[in-house]
């Protein structure tokens, strides 16, 4: 499986810059998920990969091999599309065995090979079927299938479940992560679902603008993000933002806004003690931090707007002063509506963001 | 009661008015026509007067050499032209699918036949064809070659007409290919890429299929149209020489005013209108069944899942 690195690619549609010039390194058999708002340039950066648009400048290489002029079917890559891109005018089996009817592969092994693809996504039964005898479901896993049948060393996938509903897509995603784990090979993955990238990727990579935010590991994006950006778009519920002022006096550290004067410990307090005191600073709050038990933590008054019950957590839309702060709680607890309440806030998971920038302190 | 019964009623008041408009406009003609096939009938007298005769004009038809002749010449020209303007139309729809500067007016000058009056079309290719005054012979001429006798001749009547039809009309096909090549989905031709077709293959698996529906209704309104083709050949040929272009529009004109039997030449009428409407109908079911077929397997395969 090729490495492929992307060396100061750019892209512009005319006077629109989509892609300043992009860096990025995809490691040998990784899945690797491109997440980001829609409009960041993350379908692009897979389009150009995939040979689907020209390069505006840089290079791409396939182990250390250039191949930014290569046509699409000299770059060895399947890919799935977000509407599947099915050949309505052919059956599944021959919508699968298109490519390689191409490349002039044998009838029989040609069939080997659907059948066992098919066998695996569960769809042997609907190879004499048109895409439009299909449900939502059935058509998705013949694109994954058509991709699967390459051979490919490297699989791009863009926004393949979107147009799913929601459970069908949970079960592909689960679907997909044993794919995943089954078939070494590289596999890119663009996505504007977090939740997706989190479960699937082995490395994920948030783009913004075009530009890549940051990248690593699920856990790695989601404990330490380095900006603020990456803070609020990994992680569900999104992390609350707080402005407030950060003060360090003998030794602790705590910041202060409307409404809420929290300090902050752990490894985040020992690193933030080092900066000036009273320095204008973005607080966050993951909205697991906050307990119903003020005893678990740090004490915040929070007024209750909504609870919305979610089965086993609510999500408890509060504020803080002005500002809204989404807490997620057990559903055990129940809470009125209106009523102001103290919370218990973990203090060592607090971040702390620098107000202008956007870097987390 | 009475207000639901006045609510139900209320969309139908509201349409009678266009409906028994279009009833009329419509059905009054054909029914006339219907039963102008049944009567002997001559110019000099007023419908009611004519002879009932059953189905003899029919008969008539049947065994009528010269009606058989215009029958074969309207089918054999209607299927060439169509086969050649699908070819020629299709072909430039794909060689003018570019983004290239010019390409706008290079297309508004390939569709600019289709917009000449046919009465006009046919005097100037009548010109054309002239046998000495002609572009045409007289481009062979400054070439040493011999002149062609386009109109005097039958088999050369019938290719000059065929020509002619096929500089008018393949714009039609090309205008109608063009937009349906350009509304194709984009993500399948980008799925062809990758799986590797490229090129001819790209044409031939991916976007001529895909063209399919729209290509088959434009041959078929091509058809229709070429089924009732007058005013250019009369102009150019008036069915000569001989029988060799009488197409079945001209064949029936000339029976309802040359030959006066309008009985004939309405039953004539009902039977090409007999003939385009099995051809439209055959389409209609097929696209029908299909689309029915594709919405069941569908709709039970949702369930399934």
């Amino acid at each position: 499986m090729p490495e492929i690195v992307f060396d100061k690619v750019r892209k512009s549609f005319g006077a629109v810059e989509v892609l300043p010039p992009l860096d990025l390194e995809l490691n040998d058999s990784e899945f690797t998920v491109l997440v980001g708002p829609s409009g960041c340039g993350k379908s692009t950066t897979l389009r150009i990969l995939a040979g689907l648009e020209t390069l505006s400048g840089g290079e791409i290489y396939f182990d250390g091999r250039p191949i930014g002029g290569l046509e699409p079917k000299e770059r060895d890559i399947a890919m799935v599309f977000q509407d599947y891109a099915l050949y309505p005018h052919m059956n599944i089996a021959r919508n699968m065995s298109f490519a390689l009817r191409l490349a002039g592969v044998s009838k029989s092994e040609i069939e080997e090979k659907v059948t066992r693809v098919a066998k695996l996504l569960n769809i042997d039964h609907l190879l004499d079927r048109k895409p439009a005898e299909l449900s939502g479901g059935q058509r998705q896993r013949v694109a994954m299938g058509r991709a699967m049948v390459r051979d490919a060393g490297t699989f791009l996938f863009d926004e393949p479940l979107s147009n799913l509903d929601a459970k069908l897509r949970a079960k592909m995603r689960t679907e997909l992560a044993e794919m995943r784990d089954t078939i070494d090979k590289n596999m890119v993955y663009v996505t504007h679902d977090q939740v997706e990238a989190m479960t699937l990727g082995d490395r994920i990579v948030v783009m913004s603008d075009g530009k890549i935010q940051q990248q690593g590991s699920p856990e790695e994006l989601f404990k330490r993000p380095v900006n603020r950006f990456v803070a609020g778009f990994i992680g569900s519920p999104t992390m609350n933002f707080l402005d407030g002022e950060l003060h360090t006096k003998d030794g602790s550290t705590w910041v202060q806004g409307d409404g809420y004067m929290l300090p902050v410990t752990g490894e985040t307090g020992q690193r933030v003690s080092q900066v000036a005191t009273s320095r204008n600073i973005t607080l966050g709050l993951r909205p697991s931090s906050i307990d119903p038990d003020v005893t678990a933590g740090a004490p915040i008054e929070l007024h209750i707007a909504v609870a919305e019950y979610l089965g086993a957590q609510s999500v408890l839309v509060t504020r803080c002063g002005q500002t809204e702060v989404l807490a997620e709680i057990a559903s055990a607890h129940r809470f009125e509506s209106g009523k102001v309440r103290t919370f218990g806030v973990a203090t060592d998971e607090l971040m702390i963001f620098d107000r202008d920038s956007g870097l987390r302190l | 009661m009475q207000t639901a019964n006045v609510n139900r009623l209320t969309p139908y008041l509201f349409l009678a008015p266009a409906v028994i408009v279009l009833a009329v406009a419509l059905l009054y003609p054909i029914g006339y026509m219907i039963w102008a096939s049944f009567l002997n009938w001559n110019p000099s007298q007023r419908i009611g007067e004519a002879e009932f005769v059953g189905l003899r004009n029919y008969m008539f038809l049947l065994q009528d050499g010269a009606f058989r002749e215009s029958f074969f010449v309207t089918i054999r020209f209607a299927v060439i032209v169509v086969v050649l303007e699908m070819c020629l139309g299709v072909g430039l729809a794909f060689l003018l699918d570019r983004k290239l500067r010019g390409m706008t007016v290079l297309r508004t000058i390939f569709i600019l036949p289709m917009m000449i009056a046919p009465i006009v079309v046919g005097l100037m290719w009548r010109y054309m064809y002239h046998p000495s005054v002609g572009i045409f012979n007289r481009t062979l001429k400054s070439l040493g070659l011999d002149p062609v006798p386009w109109l005097s001749n039958g088999d050369w009547a019938f290719a000059s007409i065929v020509i002619a039809d096929i500089w008018q009309w393949t714009p039609f096909i090309f205008i109608l290919s063009l937009a349906a090549l350009q509304s194709l989905p984009s993500s399948a031709m980008e799925a062809a890429r990758i799986d590797g077709a490229t090129g001819w293959r790209l044409i031939w698996h991916i976007k001529l299929p895909l063209m399919m529906p729209v290509l088959i209704v434009t041959a078929l309104l091509r058809m229709i149209d070429a089924f009732k083709v007058l005013e250019v050949i009369l102009v150019m040929t008036n069915g000569g020489p001989g029988l060799s272009t009488e197409i079945l529009a001209l064949r029936i004109s000339r029976t309802a005013s040359e030959f006066r039997e309008l009985g004939t030449a309405a039953a004539m009428s009902n039977l090409l209108l007999l003939l385009l409407m099995l051809l439209t109908l055959a389409m209609f079911a097929y696209t029908k069944i299909t689309e029915a077929r594709a919405a069941r397997l569908r709709a039970r395969a949702e369930k399934d899942s």
